[in-house]
C-alpha cells in the first residue's frame, strides 16, 4: 500500500512539470490554433539560464536562500518570455495568414535550430552539465512513504503559477482579450483589440511558464543538456491533447494523468515500454473522446 | 525527349565535369611521410567524458611516439572524430576515417553500443580497430579485424557476483538496467548467471532507457522488494540521477555497478548521494607501480587533471597498436592484424596485456568506492 501511494506523490510531483510545460502548448494553440513545437527548447532555454543564474544570484542574496530561488526562477522566466514573443515577432508572425501547415513546419524548424544552436561550442556545448542546488532538499517521512521538500516545491509553485494563469485568463482586461482572441480573432480585431499585443503576450506567458518548468524539471534531475527539451516536450504536448488542447484546466489534468501513469508503468514488469504505454493510453482516450478529457466538442466550420 | 538546347548540354557538361574532379579529391591523400591513425571517441553528448579521457590517453601515447622519432621512420597523424555520444554517428565517421582520410587502423570506442556500431565496418575494409574500453563480450565476436585492450564483461560480471556476496555480504540483490545500451544489458547477464549459480537471488529485475530522468518508479518497486544491495550497470550520467533518486525515496542499501561509472562527473551530479557506491574499473591512478606513477605524472603535466581508466586505456589502446606496426614492419591490414593478434605481456599502464584467440586481454580489475567526493582505491581483483 505503501508503495502505491509513493508511485502516486512520484506521479504527480513529475505531472505537475509537465503541466507547466503543457500549458504554454494549450493557450498558443486557444489563440492561434496551432503548436509551438519550439515550447520544448524553451523549457531547455529556461533551465540552462538557471544554471547560468544561480551562481550570480547566490553571490547576492547568499547560496541556496530561498530569495535566491525565487529570483533565479523569475529571472529566466522573464528572459524566456522576451524569448517566446521573439520567436513569434520573427518566425510565426510572417505567416500569420498564410497556410497554418507553413507555421508548423516552421515551428519545427525553430525547435531543430534552437536545440543546434544550443550544442554549438560557443553556446551550452553538447556535453550534459550539472545542474547547481538552488535550495537543500530535506526528506519528509510519512510512515513508510518519503516525500522529498524539492517535490513539495515543485506542486507549490505548479499551483501557484496555475492559480496566476486562471486569474490573468479569467479576471484581466489582457486575459479577456485573450479570450476574445481565441474565440473570433477577426471579430475581437475589429472590436479594437490590438491582435500582435495579444499574441505577444500569450507568447511571452506560455514561454515563462515552460523557464518555471525547466527550473523545476532541472532541480528535480540535476543534469541538463541542450537536447533535454525533446521528450518532456512531447509528452507535454501529449499531456495538452489528453486534457483537450486550447483548455487550460485540461492541460493540467493531462499533465498530472501522464506523470502518475508514467511513474506506475516505470514500476511494473513493464517498465522497458513506459513511453509506449503513456502514448497508447492517449490513443485509447482520444479514440473515445476526440476533444480530450476537458475538450468541448466543438464543430468546426469547413 | 526531345534533344535539348545547346545551353542546357553545356551546363550538364559542366556539371559532368565538375563531379569528375570533385570524385578526384575523395581518394585518401596520405603523405608518404606519416602513417595516419583514425580515433573515434564521444568527446561531447552524454558520455562526454569516456571520450575526452580517451582521447587525451590516445593522444599522449601518439606524441609520445612522435617525439621519439616515430614508427617505421614514419611520422604519426592522429586523425580523431567525435561521434557526439549518438547512436548513429559511429558508422559514418568511421567510414569517413577509412576512406577518405584514408586511416591504416581505427582506435576507439568506451561504449560498447558504438564500438560494435564501427566494428563492421572496419572489418569490411581489413582495417584493424583497437577498443580502449569496451566490455561488452560480442564485441570482438564481430570479426577478426577487432581487438580490446580492456577485460570482458564475462569476467566484470563474475568479479561483482563475487564482490556482492563477499564484500558486501548481499543474498538479494535488485538490478537496475538500461535497455539501450549493450554493455549495461550484457554485464547485468553476466552477473546473474553466476551470482545465482552461488546462491544469491535477483530479487527485482527493473530497465531504464538511457536518457532517461526519471526513475523513482523502478526505484519505489525496487523499494518495495527489500535488496541487500542493487546493481546499476549504466553510465555515469544516468548513475548519478539514479543514486541520488534512490537515496531520497530512503533506499539506504549500497548500490553498486560497472567501469561505466567512472566520471567525476558522478560525483557532480550525484553529489553526497554517491558516497558509499563501490564500482569495478580498469585501473586506479594510487597504485604505486612505477608505470602507473610515471604515466600519471606525464598525464598531469600535460593535460592537468588526474588520469582516470579510460585515459590510461586510451594510451595503452594506441601503444599496443603502435607496437604491432614495429614488429609487423608494415601498416598494411591484414600483416598488422596478425602482429596486434600476436601481442603478448606488452607491459600497459592497466596491467600486462596479452591478447588470447579470441582478441580480448585478460588483466586484472580494481574496484573503487566513493568517499568524501573522491574515488577512493578498495581491492584489486585478479582474473
Amino acid at each position: 500500500m505503501s508503495e502505491f501511494f509513493q508511485q502516486l506523490i512520484n506521479g504527480l510531483a513529475l505531472g505537475s512539470i509537465y503541466a507547466l510545460i503543457a500549458l504554454g502548448y494549450t493557450m498558443v494553440y486557444g489563440v492561434l490554433r496551432f503548436i509551438n513545437f519550439a515550447h520544448g527548447d524553451i523549457f531547455m532555454v529556461g533551465a540552462f539560464m538557471g544554471f547560468y543564474l544561480t551562481p550570480m544570484a547566490g553571490q547576492v542574496f547568499g547560496p541556496h536562500s530561498l530569495a535566491c530561488a525565487l529570483m533565479v526562477l523569475v529571472l529566466s522566466m522573464l528572459i524566456c518570455a522576451m524569448l517566446g514573443i521573439l520567436i513569434e515577432r520573427l518566425a510565426y508572425r510572417p505567416l500569420r495568414n498564410k497556410p497554418k501547415l507553413a507555421v508548423l513546419i516552421t515551428a519545427i524548424g525553430v525547435s531543430l535550430l534552437i536545440e543546434y544552436v544550443g550544442q554549438h561550442p560557443m553556446v551550452f556545448t553538447a556535453s550534459p552539465k550539472t545542474f547547481p542546488e538552488l535550495v537543500h532538499s530535506r526528506n519528509f517521512h510519512l510512515g513508510a512513504v518519503v516525500l522529498s521538500s524539492n517535490e513539495v516545491l515543485v506542486l507549490a509553485v505548479t499551483i501557484v503559477l496555475l492559480v496566476g494563469l486562471e486569474l490573468i485568463v479569467q479576471k484581466t482586461k489582457m486575459g479577456t482579450a485573450m479570450r476574445a482572441v481565441s474565440f473570433n480573432a477577426p471579430a475581437a480585431a475589429l472590436m479594437g483589440i490590438n491582435l500582435d499585443v495579444v499574441i505577444s503576450f500569450t507568447f511571452g506567458l506560455g514561454s515563462a511558464l515552460a523557464a518555471a518548468g525547466g527550473i523545476l524539471y532541472a532541480m528535480k534531475y540535476p543534469s541538463i543538456d541542450p537536447l533535454m527539451g525533446i521528450m518532456p516536450g512531447l509528452k507535454a504536448f501529449t499531456a495538452a491533447v489528453l486534457g483537450g488542447i486550447g483548455n487550460i484546466p485540461g492541460a493540467a489534468l493531462g499533465g498530472l494523468v501522464i506523470g502518475i501513469v508514467e511513474t506506475f508503468v516505470g514500476g511494473s514488469h513493464w517498465s522497458n515500454y513506459r513511453d509506449a504505454i503513456s502514448f497508447a493510453i492517449l490513443i485509447l482516450i482520444l479514440l473515445f473522446k476526440p476533444s480530450g478529457l476537458l475538450g468541448k466538442g466543438e464543430i468546426e466550420k469547413v | 525527349m526531345k534533344t535539348k538546347s545547346p545551353q542546357i548540354r553545356r551546363i550538364l557538361l559542366v556539371k559532368c565535369l565538375a563531379l569528375v574532379v570533385l570524385s578526384g579529391c575523395n581518394k585518401p591523400v596520405g603523405g608518404a611521410n606519416e602513417i595516419r591513425v583514425g580515433e573515434f571517441a564521444s568527446l561531447t553528448g552524454k558520455e562526454a567524458t569516456f571520450g575526452q579521457m580517451s582521447h587525451h590517453g590516445t593522444e599522449l601515447a601518439i606524441d609520445e611516439v612522435n617525439d621519439a622519432g616515430g614508427v617505421l621512420g614514419k611520422k604519426i597523424k592522429l586523425l580523431y572524430e567525435d561521434d557526439q555520444s549518438k547512436q548513429g554517428e559511429p558508422a559514418t565517421v568511421v567510414k569517413k576515417l577509412i576512406s577518405r582520410d584514408g586511416a591504416v587502423a581505427v582506435l576507439g570506442e568506451v561504449a560498447s553500443s558504438r564500438s560494435m556500431e564501427a566494428a563492421p565496418t572496419c572489418q569490411q575494409n581489413k582495417i584493424p580497430m583497437i577498443s580502449p574500453a569496451s566490455t561488452n563480450v560480442k564485441l570482438t565476436e564481430m570479426g577478426d579485424y577487432i581487438f580490446r585492450v580492456c577485460f570482458t564483461d564475462a569476467f566484470q560480471g563474475k568479479l561483482l557476483a563475487n564482490f556482492a556476496k563477499r564484500t558486501l555480504k548481499a543474498n538479494n540483490v535488485a538490478i537496475l538496467t538500461d535497455t539501450k545500451s549493450d554493455y549495461s544489458v550484457g554485464l547485468s547477464r553476466d552477473f546473474n548467471a553466476p551470482f545465482v549459480a552461488n546462491g544469491g537471488k535477483i530479487v527485482a529485475e527493473q530497465v531504464y532507457n538511457g536518457g532517461d530522468k526519471d526513475f523513482k518508479g523502478q526505484l519505489t518497486a525496487i523499494k518495495a522488494a527489500n535488496p541487500d544491495a542493487i546493481l546499476v550497470p549504466g553510465y555515469y550520467t544516468d548513475v548519478g540521477l539514479v543514486a541520488k533518486q534512490a537515496r531520497q525515496l530512503g533506499i539506504i542499501v549500497p548500490l553498486f555497478g560497472g567501469d561505466g561509472w567512472e566520471s567525476s562527473k558522478l560525483i557532480e551530479i550525484g553529489g553526497s548521494e554517491v558516497e558509499g557506491t563501490y564500482f569495478s574499473t580498469h585501473f586506479s591512478p594510487e597504485e604505486v607501480s612505477p608505470v602507473v606513477q610515471d604515466f600519471v605524472k606525464k598525464f598531469q603535466a600535460k593535460y592537468h587533471e588526474v588520469p582516470d581508466a579510460m585515459a590510461a586505456l586510451g594510451y595503452d589502446s594506441a601503444r599496443v597498436l603502435v607496437d604491432a606496426m614495429r614488429r609487423a614492419e608494415t601498416v598494411d591490414g591484414p600483416k598488422l592484424r596478425d602482429a596486434i593478434s600476436a601481442t603478448k605481456d606488452f607491459p600497459g599502464v592497466t596491467g600486462k596485456i596479452t591478447l588470447d584467440e579470441k582478441r580480448n586481454a585478460t588483466k586484472p580489475a580494481v574496484i573503487l568506492t566513493v568517499k568524501d567526493g573522491k574515488f577512493k582505491y578498495v581491492e584489486t581483483v585478479m582474473p
